[in-house]
């Protein structure tokens, strides 16, 4: 590609990014599993077209905080979430908020790629159907091939869309997963250690797609690999002991952080 | 601060900053040798600046592809990055520095016929111990990597480059004095510009201790007092 052009796409979407107003907005979100409190009064922004990374140790809060942008808590009994998460300025909390269509404009990725035992196609076109996004097959058609397309997996998959979505390798059924989550056209999309199943091809592949999916869509991701928060976005905020610590331009938050747990963590030292 | 997780990783940081060390002292020693041997007119010890210079050269190497496998392996981040990064810009400043001192060390020779004037050796061995003492001092920080040290080292290059003036005026007034002089200043003038480079080296040194202990680089336009280059325009 064009580096010129390249450059300028950057420049554009770095632009917007500072225009518009944050995506979503956590103020003072905190979590309770029963008795137990995971989260402490998080406040944090999501920034639109902006990738976003969580990272932290294990039991930090990180995957928790991620839950609660699509209310993935709700389906855990004990879970309490108390504060306010916005989504274009509205509670996702509110009781009025249709469950199903915010996890519809929230999209979800998982760490292990988790595809329906049904073919490529279905797996592509179950959701759209059940919202209602396609009028006629050749509608849905098209939202499978266009949504195969974004995750980078059209051409390796185009003859055999009749086939079982579980024969495809590792990295092809987390790029499945990607593709279905694209397919009811989300705003956010939230990953949950997309990679850590993956091997350095398959990983590699599904950050280039993160990196292309950050022009249209709002991403946040979480991640236990330093690297690959560093590599893929833009904007990191690490957790610990269910507090967020700090939250920072990528490039200043891994070559010189303002906390020293940040330090700590990302350095791989002792706390 | 706390050590790695992994205490490989420290072993590794730890000997990065012991050849640094060694690369200093011998850099350090090299300089020094080269300004006694110049002013003594003593071409045995120039011989083993020059010589030095392989082991110094080595060194740099070394510590470049240690550094190399280091961030190949480990994948430092933050002040561990800031550090190594450092390290090989180090490593290459010092690097040069023996170079400085190895070329003063050859013109040993090329002056031993007349010998160096012995107001002129004062001068340049006053030069020598500014610039020597910089060099030292900033190994000094380097080992506590104190940020408000290395910012006072930076401050003080200019009164190197003062002197390197004043040495480069004098050596002007000898070659107009007399002619004959002018083969052995202009060795000097030469001597005296790689000395004040030295000192320039330090500098560096400072600014790059600067940036791994903050993560910033240092404020301001770096203090100068070198004239030289304006001095003689008009010859009265």
């Amino acid at each position: 590609m064009n580096m010129m052009t390249e450059a300028a796409v950057e420049k554009a979407l770095d632009q917007r990014m500072n225009d518009l107003s944050y995506k979503m907005i956590g103020k003072d979100v905190s979590v309770y599993y029963g008795e137990k409190r995971a989260l402490f009064d998080v406040n944090l922004n999501v920034r639109q077209n902006t990738v976003t990374a969580l990272i932290g140790p294990s039991g930090c809060g990180k995957s928790t905080f991620l839950r609660t942008l699509n209310r993935m808590n709700d389906t855990i009994d004990s879970c309490r979430v108390t504060g306010r998460i916005t989504l274009d300025g509205d509670d996702i909390y509110d009781p009025a908020i249709d469950v199903v269509e915010l996890r519809a404009r929230v999209g979800m990725v998982f760490q292990k790629p988790n595809p329906f035992p049904k073919s490529i196609y279905e797996n592509i076109s179950y959701g759209p159907r059940i919202h209602g996004l396609a009028r006629s097959k050749t509608d849905m058609d098209q939202i499978v091939e266009a949504s195969l397309q974004r995750a980078g997996l059209w051409n390796e998959v185009k003859d055999r869309l009749q086939e079982s979505g579980t024969g495809l390798s590792g990295g092809q059924q987390q790029r499945l997963c990607i593709a279905r989550a694209i397919a009811v056209s989300p705003e956010v999309i939230l990953m949950d250690e997309p990679c850590s199943a993956l091997d350095p091809i398959a990983t590699a592949k599904v950050e280039e797609l993160i990196h292309e999916l950050r022009s249209n869509y709002t991403i946040v991701i979480v991640t236990h690999s330093m690297q690959q928060a560093a590599r893929v976005s833009q904007r990191t905020a690490m957790f610990h002991l269910g507090q967020l610590v700090e939250e920072n331009d990528t490039d200043k938050m891994f070559t010189n952080p303002d906390d020293q747990r940040t330090q700590d963590y990302i350095m791989g030292r002792f706390g | 601060m706390s050590s790695h997780i992994m205490s490989a990783f420290d072993e590794e940081l730890k000997y990065l900053n012991r050849r640094i060390s060694e690369m200093g002292g011998l850099a350090e020693q090299m300089c020094a040798d080269a300004v006694h041997a110049l002013v003594n007119g003593d071409s045995a010890l120039a011989q083993k600046v020059i010589s030095d210079d392989v082991i110094l050269d080595n060194a740099e190497r070394e510590i470049q592809e240690k550094a190399i496998v280091t961030i190949a392996k480990r994948q430092p981040m933050a002040a561990d990055l800031r550090e190594i990064i450092g390290t090989l810009r180090i490593a290459a400043d010092l690097e040069r520095v023996g170079d400085l001192g190895k070329n003063n060390a050859k013109r040993v020779i090329a002056v031993q016929g007349t010998g160096v004037p012995r107001k002129l050796a004062r001068g340049l061995e006053h030069l020598s111990e500014l610039a020597l003492v910089q060099l030292k001092e900033v190994l000094d920080v380097f080992a506590n990597r104190s940020a408000q040290k290395a910012e006072a080292i930076r401050q003080r290059d200019e009164e190197i480059d003062a002197m390197y003036t004043s040495l480069f005026r004098e050596l002007l007034t000898y070659m107009m004095e007399d002619p004959r002089n002018i083969t052995t200043c202009t060795h000097l003038l030469f001597c005296a510009k790689n000395i004040e480079r030295i000192g320039d080296h330090a500098t560096n040194i400072a600014e790059t201790i600067y940036y791994i202990a903050t993560g910033a680089q240092p404020q301001g336009e770096r203090p100068k007092d070198d004239s030289s280059n304006t001095l003689g325009a008009v010859v009265e």
